[in-house]
């Protein structure tokens, strides 16, 4: 049996390709940011004396992290569109992220916060400081640095489940390669195409990480030793 | 005319959470089994079957599993075969799995302390001997937590296989959301089974990594 | 007599514990505790451990709460109930170097010390960098101002927590057995500080093993024993103890 790869059609579609990965691109940056920013607050409050609170935050986590991305997202999307909230596909896909990720920070950030000495805390409280800043200052930073390359690369997985935001249409790499592909009926090289683009998508990613990583933490990088 | 969501849906769900689990299992067999070969290359001797190893690697922990499931699918394909949609979810799975077991294993491997290889190659065991009476067994037990814990990743990515046809749960339940238009409700249910199906795995993993850390201390 | 109205207040103590009594669960560790500390005073808590020396030292800063007494720091009242912005407030008073230094890991020596004055007193970068410099110089550690506390020794952390301390301009410092975790040749450098402060006239209360110290360096010592004050005194105390149980005690630490 031959086939015949032809990428050659394929090249006429690179402006859709970019056009997709800079979607894929914007999608990754809105949910690593609120991703971030709500797993840190569930990871205080996890921690926190609000009983309730630690609980609600448990059970959320524990039901994203134990149901597929694909499902929350058709929940989200079709569950509000039939509420007769019809969210646009890009706004639904960040959304759906947002939670998905949100969830593995948070456990991520407290496994961090749990490496923090009682000691620490004590001789912050002796020096007069306040929660917040305690919080801050003497917590999570600390925690965060020791737990950067594991938030990174869960990050970049998120990055790759981008994808799966294909199946309620939003324009992101993987559906341009689905219409693409309907126009050219060249299916695999298709998807062979944009398999390096991930690649190098995520190549970035884990660039732009480092990148991060040395301007946030000083320590690692210069003494280049783990926290 | 409405058509409502019935017992005989929920039937349905139930025959699709049977499939899910039946690629589950197929992928975690096939999986292990590539997963060990990578993690004996990524750990091998010959400084290049590591490099090649930690290239495949790399190729397939930076590609979406969706672009795997439609390369298996779209790859076979071409081939003149009619592929059963399973089979190319199986054999992505199987792929997207051997990169990130055999990564997880390398780790475990390389957790074992040194001593151990060399006090083992004292006593005139081969490296082979050596790995599979020494090694390995303190290895697994190191592997156990994160192995099920992966586990718990690919029965949720099974849910992919619905995007080529495969009727599992999640395909299941689009099914029938297409019919009665009660998202909420339909998904809401899979949802759920998903989580009857993982969350004993997640608590499993959790409490055997509990024993391991204190048994290290 | 009259006279004694016009006094002036001057005998003021810096620290007044009266009848603390705390517990931990059914095991009462203090059993109604009493001394005073007057300002510039220094003065050493000994005793077994278990004895409730360390625990009497951090009811002092709030980081163990009490159940019955009071205690007096700088204008401050420590009662069983406590606010945190009470709290708060006597901590920036009263600075406490601990046995295992609890340096911040992440912050150079010095973002250590200017920490909690550019963040709890909110004093400018400048400021706090030329305060770092001056309270790094009083341990003589101006000259690793850059490092990270794991590049430093033991010794040299612990002086780098006392300076962390100092930086907060605490009226009265606490010492929780600070040269405990250190290797034998390392305790002098962090006592030769100690004493150094000592002179200058801070108020001092250190909990700790260095009967040396104590007896040179101590205006008086306490010798605390089962959650009491057994015995009070000066230098001479150490040569004639008044009570068997000290005797004893000072028998073992030889």
């Amino acid at each position: 049996m031959r086939y015949d790869f032809d990428f050659a059609v394929l090249l006429d579609y690179w402006p859709d390709f970019l056009a997709g990965a800079w979607v894929t691109l914007q999608l990754t940056f809105l949910a690593t940011v609120f991703g971030m920013a709500i797993g840190t607050l569930c990871a205080i409050g996890a921690r926190g004396k609000r009983r309730w609170l630690a609980r609600a935050i448990g059970i959320y986590v524990e039901i994203i992290r134990n149901t597929p991305f694909l499902i929350q997202i058709f929940f989200l999307y079709f569950g509000l569109a039939s509420a007769g909230l019809r969210l646009p596909v890009f706004t639904a896909a960040v959304i759906a992220m947002v939670f998905n990720v949100a969830a593995y920070c948070s456990e991520i950030i407290r496994a961090g916060m749990d490496t923090v000495h009682p000691g620490q805390i004590e001789a912050a409280q002796s020096l007069g400081m306040s929660t917040p800043t305690i919080y801050w200052d003497v917590i999570l930073r600390p925690a965060i640095e020791r737990v950067y390359p594991a938030l990174t690369g869960q990050f970049v997985l998120m990055m790759l489940s981008s994808s799966v935001a294909s199946q309620i249409s939003t324009e992101e790499l993987t559906a341009v390669a689905n219409n693409v592909q309907s126009f050219t009926f060249r299916s695999l090289e298709t998807f062979l195409a944009i398999a390096p683009m991930y690649l190098a998508l995520a190549a970035l990613l884990k660039l732009s990480f480092w990148g991060i990583g040395l301007f946030a933490f000083p320590r690692r990088r210069r003494l280049g030793t783990a926290l | 005319m409405d058509i409502v969501f019935n017992w005989s849906y929920f039937g349905y769900l139930l025959y699709g959470a049977m499939w899910t689990l039946v690629l589950s299992a197929c992928a975690f067999v096939l999986g292990g089994a590539a997963g060990f070969l990578v993690m004996l290359a990524r750990t091998a001797q010959s400084r290049l079957i590591r490099q090649i190893a930690l290239v495949y690697v790399e190729i397939i922990q930076g590609t979406p599993l969706l672009v795997l499931l439609f390369i298996a699918y779209f790859g076979l394909g071409v081939f003149g075969i009619e592929v059963p949609p399973l089979v190319a979810a199986a054999i992505s799975l199987m792929i997207n799995a051997s990169a990130f077991l055999g990564e997880i294993w390398k780790g475990c491997v390389e957790a074992v302390p040194r001593t151990q290889r060399e006090a083992a190659e004292c006593l005139a065991l081969t490296r082979w001997q050596a790995f599979v009476d020494v090694i390995l067994p303190q290895a697994a037990r190191i592997a156990t937590p994160p192995t099920v814990g992966f586990m718990v990743q690919m029965l949720k990515n099974t849910s992919l296989a619905s995007v080529v046809g495969f009727v599992e749960l999640t395909r299941a339940a689009q099914v029938i959301n297409n019919s009665t238009i009660q998202p909420f409700l339909v998904f809401g249910i899979a949802g759920t089974m998903y989580f009857v199906l993982c969350y004993p795995l997640t608590a499993w993993s959790r409490s055997l990594e509990r024993t391991l850390n204190v048994g290290r201390r | 007599m009259s006279a004694a109205v016009n006094a002036p207040a001057v005998a003021l103590p810096a620290v007044a514990l009266k009848d603390v009594r705390k517990s931990y669960g059914p095991l009462e560790v203090l059993k109604g505790v009493s001394f005073d500390v007057a300002p510039g005073e220094v003065v050493a808590i000994i005793g077994a451990s278990g004895s409730g020396k360390s625990t009497a030292l951090r009811c002092i800063n709030g980081l163990e709460s009490i159940q019955a007494g009071s205690i007096e720091v700088c204008g401050h009242h420590v009662g069983t109930q406590r606010s945190d912005a009470e709290l708060r407030a006597l901590r920036q008073d009263v600075g406490i170097v601990f046995q295992s230094y609890n340096l911040f890991p992440h912050l150079t020596v010095e973002q250590n010390v200017t920490l909690a004055p550019r963040r709890v007193k909110r004093i400018g970068n400048a400021a706090a960098k030329d305060l770092a410099r001056a309270c790094l110089a009083q341990v003589g550690l101006a000259e690793k101002a850059d490092s990270y506390p794991e590049q430093l020794s033991g010794g040299q952390q612990q002086r780098v927590a006392i300076a962390r301390s100092l930086a907060m301009q605490p009226k009265v410092m606490l010492f929780d057995e600070v040269t405990s975790a250190l290797d034998p040749h390392l305790t002098g450098e962090v006592l030769r500080v100690m004493e150094k402060l000592a002179r200058d006239g801070m108020t001092m209360i250190t909990v700790t093993h260095e009967m040396g110290f104590a007896r040179r360096v101590a205006n008086r010592t306490i010798f605390m024993r089962d959650g009491l004050v057994w015995e009070v005194g000066g230098a001479e105390m150490f040569a004639a103890p008044r009570t068997p149980e000290l005797q004893s005690f000072l028998g073992s630490e030889l």
